[in-house]
């Protein structure tokens, strides 16, 4: 198990549409359901669809006070996996940084397998997040369930935790098709093989 | 009742719980989301009697809140940077009448160039304006500053701004502890105007006042203002006694007990600053910070008290005054007349340039080692700079300065390519 001290650093990346700033949003809410402290909060671009978007979330026991944009995440998500080789998404993640990648594609078809390796490839993971949401969702937005993969691959937050966020966050029945996503995302993950728990230090 | 919830949504609910009855206001970024939660809440009759007025412009906001509160409404708007200068000419109506508006001020950078992003400049452009001006440096303050504001505004006939950092705060989901209903109704009594626009009680208001009497209602306007100053700790300490948490008053120090140096600051950038002060204090450096909660009055005996023990004061800035420096600097340095103490002003954050911990951190170490000037332009790109300078020194015809630098480090939004 790979520990935090005191605070965990998310950084998501996507597109204009895809619901980068709801996922951090989302995220947030799942931490205080558990009773944590937790941040989130965009990288302000004029928002437009198709453009990079950068959203961020903190998680903490104790009170964030920062309000700096996250520099060293220790979770990357990647919602959109044209952006690997236009944005410099992996700025700043720290060694035991894990990442996760929204694609049916593999490290290798993606190019980013050497990458991966000189970082630690076990703490690498694509997940077909759009074809779930699809599936279950009925649309090509894949942030909610990303978090579902999230939950499972980094252990800092229970899927019970992102499912009652998912409830309060959307109206019930998109609220049900996502919290069938993130579990599906989540088992997806489960299922793939050895995975490091990442937890944050309690004070 | 605790919740995770948007800044913008936060604020909107404890405006929601004060009764405002109207709401009027022109959509800016970043203050947007204030007013559409608003005026869900008033369709949806969950804010109710309440008129929600949809008006063409910032000017026409401003002054529909001043003819409201003038019929004896209690009148609330929202606005931000280019928005609050269209309004200018009723800002200053609405203070010099004494009119109680309540104003949220989601800080934002003055063009040009156009930049929608966080800075101060808006808020220092209406320094003088006569309104009571609020800084938050939380979401949970900025809500809370809204519920003493309308208090504080009622009671003293004075327009009052709670500002709060644009999308740094406004658009930020964080834990909020929002305000009940009872506990506002029990805090917030009902408005009484000293003035109103009474048809069975008719007056005027708005006289044209010559020479004769123009300086006694300004002095009186300044009065007004000292009141406010005197009240506004009061008001922050039965906040405290109704809600249980201490939310506004005039400053807020934080470890400046033992400290040489001491960073004076509004706003959000508080929270970056303090995670720094504790990080050069584990280095052994006595430094402090004081955050300056109520910056119209200026609370200069708070600011003595705070500072009274500093050697040197660092005034962390998102804006400054063109051709000069600081502007909150101009008053810290008021404030330490006789005390003593260097005052340096470090500009940072303009037009949404993130203030990183690790930044402020190595200006805190500059303080303590005398080596910082007294302007400084934190990460200040001085290529950059140079290079502007450069054409600018080659040809007359340069051509316009943001397009050249947008060009120059290659964000392709300059003119020719």
């Amino acid at each position: 198990m790979t520990t935090i001290q005191a605070m965990l650093q998310v950084r998501i990346h996507g597109r204009g549409g895809q619901g980068v700033v709801t996922a951090a949003e989302v995220l947030s809410m799942a931490a205080f359901a558990e009773g944590r402290h937790a941040q989130a909060f965009p990288s302000f671009g004029s928002e437009r669809t198709g453009a990079p978007v950068v959203a961020f979330c903190r998680i903490a026991d104790a009170p964030i006070r920062t309000r700096e944009p996250v520099m060293t995440p220790d979770v990357l998500v990647v919602l959109d996996a044209t952006l690997l080789h236009q944005v410099d998404l992996f700025a700043g993640l720290r060694p035991h940084g894990a990442v996760l990648i929204n694609t049916s594609r593999s490290l290798d078809e993606l190019g980013i397998l050497e990458l991966a390796r000189r970082h630690r490839e076990e703490r690498f993971i694509t997940v077909p997040a759009t074809d779930i949401a699809i599936e279950h969702v009925g649309r090509p937005v894949p942030n909610v369930v990303m978090l579902g993969g999230l939950a499972a691959f980094t252990g800092s937050i229970s899927i019970d935790a992102v499912a009652s966020a998912i409830r309060e966050r959307f109206s019930p029945d998109l609220a049900e098709r996502n919290v069938a996503g993130a579990g599906e995302a989540y088992r997806y993950v489960e299922s793939a093989g050895d995975r490091e728990v990442l937890r944050v230090a309690p004070d | 009742m605790l919740r995770q919830i948007e800044g913008s949504r936060a604020v909107a609910e404890a405006v929601a719980r004060c009764r405002p009855e109207v709401v009027c206001a022109y959509p800016i970024s970043p203050q947007t989301h204030i007013i559409e939660a608003l005026g869900v809440m008033v369709r949806t009759g969950e804010l109710d009697p309440c008129e929600f007025i949809n008006v063409e412009s910032e000017f026409a906001a401003m002054s529909v809140a001043l003819g409201a509160s003038a019929a004896g409404a209690r009148a609330y708007t929202a606005t931000a940077s280019q928005g609050l200068l269209f309004m200018m000419e009723a800002v200053y109506n609405v203070a010099g009448l004494g009119l109680p508006v309540v104003m949220t001020l989601a800080n934002r950078a003055v063009g040009a160039p156009i930049n929608i992003w966080n800075d101060h400049s808006d808020a220092m452009a209406v320094r003088d304006a006569g309104w009571v001006m609020l800084f938050a440096e939380s979401n949970q303050e900025a809500a809370d500053l809204h519920v003493q504001a309308f208090r504080l505004a009622e009671e003293v006939s004075v327009p009052v701004m709670v500002c709060m950092d644009g999308f740094i705060l406004t658009h930020a989901v964080e834990r909020v502890d929002l305000v009940s209903q009872a506990d506002v109704d029990a805090y917030l009594p009902p408005y009484v105007p000293r003035q109103v626009l009474d048809p069975d009680d008719p007056v005027s208001i708005g006289a044209m006042v010559g020479p004769e009497a123009f300086t006694e209602v300004r002095y009186l306007a300044h009065a007004r203002q000292l009141e406010a100053l005197r009240r506004i700790p009061e008001i922050s300490a039965e906040f405290a006694a109704t809600f249980g948490r201490d939310s506004g008053g005039l400053v807020h120090p934080y470890r400046t007990e033992d400290a040489d140096v001491v960073v004076v600051a509004l706003g959000s950038i508080l929270g970056t600053i303090e995670d720094a002060v504790d990080t050069v204090r584990q280095r052994g450096r006595a430094v402090g910070a004081l955050g300056v909660t109520t910056f119209r009055p200026f609370p200069l005996e708070a600011l003595r008290a705070a500072l009274g023990r500093a050697r040197r004061v660092v005034v962390v800035e998102k804006a400054f005054s063109v051709g000069f420096g600081g502007v909150l600097s101009t008053d810290v340095a008021m404030a330490g007349t006789g005390l003593g103490f260097d005052v340096a002003t470090v500009v940072a954050g303009l037009g949404g340039r993130p203030v990183t911990e690790a930044s402020l951190c190595t200006m805190l170490e500059d303080a303590v080692a005398s080596r910082l000037g007294r302007l400084t332009f934190l990460d200040l790109d001085h290529g950059v700079v140079e290079r502007e300078l450069e054409r600018m020194a080659e040809r007359r015809r340069s051509g316009p300065t943001a397009e050249n630098i947008l060009r120059d480090i290659g964000t392709g939004a300059g003119g020719r390519s």
